[in-house]
């Protein structure tokens, strides 16, 4: 108990110390008098008695400090001696003060980036309400959307014993679903059909109006929509009478019911990098169970429940639910994972290696902080030496230098800081990354939390070589000069060399790891798409609901559609497809007419929807037989093109042209082409086949592709102006080039790449200022020496040669450890690399050679700063 | 070395200001070093300074309070009074002294014993 008195007194006695120092110089002052009285009672003389009374009082001044230290707190207060002395150390040297605080605040700023979406990604719960209790239940039996069909869903919804509810999303949705008409500019919305219970089992509430009712989740209930924040902001300037209007969507008057918060960001998670605009109902019945695979699904776990035991419930459960629905539902083979281990789990690999990288970073950072500051200290060993000569102990320099250190990184953490706030502005803004939650990173508590650690081990990493040389000065031998850059100085010189060999390995295992990912995102760039993304653009152009209502009518609309593009001035092709490369998927199973095959091993196909022009268009080769042309039609016979993939699977060995398959009663086969990249541009494409647009109504968009020599702005308007016989409501805005689609595909790859080339960049200047620093210090050390090799008759050549020889035994030192590491650690990169191999001997070599180039430019100035010494001067001076 | 001796100093000092005060009620700082000269017959000769580093260390305590007063010559002086916390304390501090005090007396008479048989 009285020792926390104590404290508490201490700490109240530290924020009145100038009272308090005034009542204890009273206390003392009548003491002094009574012994003063009383020793003139005995007799003394005046002068006798004041002298008497000092003498047995003691030293009064350091009295005044002991009972300060004892009174208050006496660390705190030579904290803040330390630190009014810092401040005049760094402002005596402001030059060099900058240069350190930008090196920390460069590599926190990056740690804090790093960090920042490391913790988005991987570490804070996904934006939902006890987002650790929500599962995805993938179906592996659909590839690849991992759908499940409604049947199933509503069977499963039923038996399961492991989840309190189960919510699903429509996955083939698309990109401009819903026309937007009315009051203002008609554009193309995209709305995402979910279940009832969706927003429920994510616990997110509409921040106006509310959730979709049961009712309007009936088939063909009550049209409604809820919005999503941005679309409320951007279209309907945020009013909240919007709620219980009607929109025409279209040619439809739908209600809106509710807008969602800012906060539930659908895209970021479930399809990072596109734009969802609404939300529409999706109603789960025997109706929507006909369509197929249809939808993601995402549950709820029970309190107790564990992701092992419900895979397990519902492991048996597929089985059980496929078996019971052979002949009139697809397969199901549920596999459950949880929801941010499917969000973020693509990503989590890319996220950690940027996080080693970060902190390889960093540990450069403090190994070329740690060299300048031995550097500093070095300059000022006279002055380490009074301070010893009056005094100082040598805990007491070291806490000095250690306080130097972290107030160094602390000025660097705040600018990190503010380099991170800014960075991450920029992350957020990067929509057109595909890297899910990348608009929800930003600076907060956590990410201020680590950047306070970061500066105090970064203070405290690069400064304790340094403070330890304390011990090292040796008062009389400094004060009197004599040292001739002999044994001390030899030891700074092994220290620091080895801090550079450091900054060197390390420089190096980032360059590999860079070098590795850069070419395998060259690689990636240089990957046969199947199709020529150049020149192409895109634009949805679906029938309004005149046109097709019959297929004549519709077919109709699409001859004239094509007409009119096709006849523009700088269209050289056009067709039309209703999916995309790389925007999505659908597979239906295949089989040529009269083969047979169980049910594990029955052929699927990507299904594509095209028009006559389509491949040439898209620039997809005509393998064998014929294109479609405009007369394959209703009336027409019934054909398919096939890709060579499902041509070799279905007829080996034998010509596809002119065989039948089973698909709509019997399709006959007139093309082959060549395969096109659907799902990712590192997946080979698989099994594909195309139905021309004229013969089915199977399809949920229509999309015009066009090859066009007219740049981007006049493209879209010349389009538009085309089709304005067709239909008056084109919006400009949404032609897209397919060029995007492709980047948009290896952005995440991008992502990684160019953090990492910014750290490598870095780390490179990093070791080459290390390597100056070291090599340009021997060097001044060596004055003496190298005078008097000079007036021995060594020539300047000679002498640059051995310091930039010098260098590169540093340097080769560091480049045999670091690439050791490396053939370890890159191993651990494979998962991310995409044509090379982790020991890809293009990138070791370029490392090896920018690292031997740029040490050898850092060490030729210093090298000719020696060659230039005057050997009169050099011995002359000491 | 140096600093075990003070540190025993300084509890004795403790026991020495908080006994003075209990006996002789509110004194001021250069009163309780002067009783403690006078009662230990000068044989205890403090820097009278070291008394404040003493009285603050005890005030911080709370094993004794001080407020401000007027000494016998009109001058402004901090009259140390101890409290019941205090007198906890030296009761403690003054049976464990007392045992200590016997041990240590027992253990020098029977190394004396020892050496004489």
């Amino acid at each position: 108990m009285s020792y926390l008195h104590r404290l508490i007194a201490r700490i109240a006695a530290w924020f009145r110390r100038a009272e308090l120092d005034r009542d204890f110089d009273d206390e003392l002052k009548t003491h002094l008098s009574l012994l003063v009285e009383q020793n003139l009672r005995r007799g003394l003389s005046t002068e006798e008695a004041m002298r008497e009374a000092r003498l047995s009082m003691g030293n009064l001044v350091s009295l005044r400090e002991k009972h300060r230290d004892t009174r208050g707190l006496p660390l705190l207060d030579t904290l803040l001696q330390d630190l009014r002395y810092t401040f005049r150390f760094l402002r005596r040297d402001i030059g060099f003060a900058f240069f350190a605080i930008l090196i920390v605040g460069l590599g926190i700023g990056a740690s804090a980036i790093v960090f920042s979406v490391l913790n988005t990604l991987l570490l804070r719960p996904l934006p939902f309400k006890d987002a650790e209790r929500l599962v995805w239940i993938a179906n592996l039996k659909s590839i690849p959307e991992q759908t499940t069909q409604v049947g199933h869903i509503l069977d499963a919804r039923e038996a399961n014993q492991s989840f309190s509810e189960l919510a699903a999303y429509f996955a083939y949705y698309s990109t401009g679903d819903l026309k937007l008409t009315g009051a203002g500019e008609p554009e193309r919305l995209t709305a995402v059909p979910v279940s009832e219970n969706f927003f429920r089992v994510l616990g997110v509430e509409p921040q106006a109006g509310r959730v979709f009712s049961e009712d309007e989740c009936r088939i063909d209930g009550p049209p409604a929509v809820i919005l999503t924040d941005a679309l409320w902001k951007r279209r309907f300037a945020s009013s909240p009478e919007i709620v219980g209007q009607t929109l025409q969507l279209n040619g439809r008057p739908v209600r809106v019911v509710g807008v969602m918060p800012a906060s539930f960001d659908f895209s970021s998670s479930f399809t990072p990098g596109s734009r969802v605009d609404l939300f529409s109902p999706f109603p789960l019945t025997k109706e929507t169970n006909r369509m197929g695979n249809t939808s993601a699904v995402v549950g709820r776990l029970k309190p107790g429940v564990t992701l092992e035991s419900a895979q397990a419930e519902f492991h048996l459960l597929g089985q059980r639910l496929t078996t019971e629905h052979l002949s009139d539902r697809n397969e199901y083979q549920p596999a459950l994972s949880s929801l941010r281990a499917h969000v973020t789990g693509r990503v989590r690999p890319a996220v950690i290696v940027l996080a080693c990288a970060v902190a390889v970073v960093m540990l450069i950072v403090c190994a070329n902080l740690s060299n300048l500051l031995l550097a500093r200290n070095a300059t000022r060993q006279k002055e380490m030496a009074i301070r010893v000569a009056l005094g100082a102990g040598r805990p007491r320099l070291i806490r000095q230098l250690l306080t130097e250190s972290i107030v160094l990184s602390g000025a660097g953490a705040v600018a990190g800081v503010a380099i991170a706030v800014i960075g991450t502005r920029v992350l957020t803004e990067l929509d057109a990354f595909r890297i899910p939650l990348l608009s929800s990173v930003q600076v907060d508590f956590g990410v201020l939390t680590f950047t306070v650690v970061m500066a105090l081990v970064t203070g405290l990493a690069f400064g304790l070589v340094p403070a330890l040389q304390v011990p090292a000065i040796r008062v009389n031998e400094t004060l009197k000069d004599s040292n001739r850059g002999s044994v001390g100085g030899r030891k700074h010189n092994w220290i620091r060399s080895s801090l550079v060999v450091t900054e060197i390995a390390f420089a190096c295992l980032l360059l590999v790891g860079t070098g590795l990912l850069v070419r395998s995102f060259l690689r990636v760039l240089d990957v046969d798409l199947g199709f020529q993304p150049e020149r192409l653009a895109t634009l949805r152009i679906d029938p309004g609901g005149a046109e097709s209502s019959t297929e004549a009518k519709r077919n109709a609309y699409f001859d004239e559609a094509l007409r009119l593009v096709q006849n523009t001035p700088g269209i050289e092709a056009c067709g039309l497809t209703d999916v995309l490369p790389l925007e999505g998927d659908r597979s239906w199973g295949v089989a040529g007419v009269g083969q047979v095959y169980d049910r594990e091993n029955y052929p699927s196909a990507f299904v594509r929807i095209v028009s006559n022009g389509y491949f040439k268009t898209m620039g997809i080769p005509l393998l064998a037989g014929r294109d479609f042309t405009e007369h394959d039609r209703a009336s027409s016979e019934q054909v398919i093109i096939i890709n060579d993939t499902l041509a070799r699977r279905l007829w080996p060995g034998q010509n596809p042209i002119g065989q039948m398959v089973t698909q709509d009663g019997g399709r006959r086969v007139v093309g082959v082409v060549g395969g096109v990249r659907h799902v990712t541009v590192e997946q080979e494409s698989g099994s594909e086949m195309y139905l021309p647009i004229r013969q089915t109504d199977d399809f949920s968009a229509v999309e015009l592709v066009v090859r066009t020599s007219l740049p981007e702005e006049t493209a879209g308007t010349a389009i538009r102006e085309a089709l304005k016989p067709l239909d008056a409501n084109l919006g400009a805005t949404e032609f897209r080039r397919v060029q995007q689609l492709v980047d948009k595909a290896t952005s995440p790859r991008r992502f990684v790449v160019m953090m990492l080339a910014g750290f490598s960049s870095f780390a490179l200047v990093l070791a080459a200022l290390g390597i100056y620093a070291v090599i340009s210090y021997s060097v001044q050390q060596r004055t003496q020496e190298i005078g008097i090799r000079t007036a021995l008759g060594a020539s300047p050549g000679s002498l640059q040669a051995r310091i930039i020889l010098e260098t590169l035994r540093l340097a080769a030192i560091g480049l045999v450890i670091g690439l050791g590491g490396s053939l370890i650690l890159t191993r651990s990169l494979s998962s991310l690399l995409f044509g090379v191999e982790s020991y890809d001997p293009t990138s070791f070599i370029g490392t090896v050679v920018v690292l031997i180039a740029v040490a050898t430019v850092a060490g030729y100035f210093p090298a000719r700063r020696a060659s230039q010494i005057d050997p009169i001067t050099a011995l002359r001076s000491n | 070395m140096k600093e075990t001796k003070s540190e025993i100093l300084q509890g004795t000092l403790d026991l020495m200001v908080l006994q003075t005060l209990e006996a002789m009620g509110p004194l001021h700082g250069y009163g309780i070093a002067r009783r403690i000269e006078q009662l230990s017959e000068h044989a205890v000769v403090v820097n009278q300074g070291t008394i404040y580093l003493c009285l603050i260390r005890l005030v911080q305590r709370k094993w004794i309070k001080a407020t401000w007063g007027t000494s016998e010559n009109n001058r402004k002086a901090k009259f140390y009074t101890i409290t019941k916390a205090g007198q906890k304390q030296l009761k403690a501090e003054a049976e464990d002294w007392q045992r200590v005090s016997g041990v240590i007396g027992r253990l020098l008479q029977l190394t004396a014993g020892g050496k004489t048989s």
